[in-house]
């Protein structure tokens, strides 16, 4: 049984950290500030709640569980709201997004 | 197990270096505080797995809620503080 729980506690936390890697290579890559938002606002959330889930199974049914579990709701709710609140600032501020015009083939600022 | 955990602590502080590169040399000053963000949020799950490590995540864990309280609400108030007030900041490009 507690092997089952390890196992499962590794897969999550490495699927978690693979997610985490995932978003931190799109902000270096990404051609506008908004798609960037894109990326940290859902693949890191994502990564973030992979993690403590895995820790939650690593763990167990205690009282530290249940704040794990407070966390990554927490950070469900808190990260795009973060994300969402920056971008409508940076459109206020008179940031204009890339469209398709803007790309040439590969995807990338002409 | 705990091996497990120190091995991603450490995989992990070398995935916070990559934004900080963005937090350097970014265009505008939406994609430093964005980038900024995001090194808080990976923070979050570095201290909980720190505290695997050293063994006592009954004290780690309420430094981890704080710290997300704290780095929500920075980002939150900068966010406002930049649409209310007129500061110059012109969209560079």
């Amino acid at each position: 049984m507690i092997e089952v729980q390890h196992t499962l506690s590794i897969v999550f936390v490495a699927l978690g950290i693979l997610f985490i890697f995932a978003g931190s290579i799109g902000i270096l890559r990404l051609p506008d500030f908004y798609s960037r938002t894109h990326s940290i606002s859902k693949s890191d959330t994502l990564g973030v709640i992979f993690v403590i889930l895995g820790l939650v199974i690593y763990e167990g049914l205690t009282q530290s569980s249940l704040k794990l579990v407070f966390i990554a709701l927490f950070i469900a709710l808190s990260n795009p709201i973060g994300s969402h609140a920056l971008s409508r600032a940076a459109l206020k501020k008179g940031i204009k997004p890339l469209l398709g015009d803007d790309l040439d083939k590969s995807g990338g600022k002409k | 197990m705990d091996q497990f955990f120190l091995y991603s602590a450490v995989l992990l502080t070398i995935i916070i270096a990559i934004p900080l590169i963005r937090v350097l040399k970014g265009p505008t000053l939406f994609d430093r505080l964005l980038a900024t963000s995001a090194i808080a949020t990976k923070t979050i799950v570095l201290i909980t797995l720190i505290g695997y490590v050293y063994g006592s995540i009954d004290m780690f864990i309420d430094i981890t809620l704080a710290y997300a309280i704290l780095g929500f609400i920075g980002t939150l108030m900068i966010a406002k503080y930049i649409t209310v007030t007129n500061s110059p900041e012109a969209p560079e490009e």
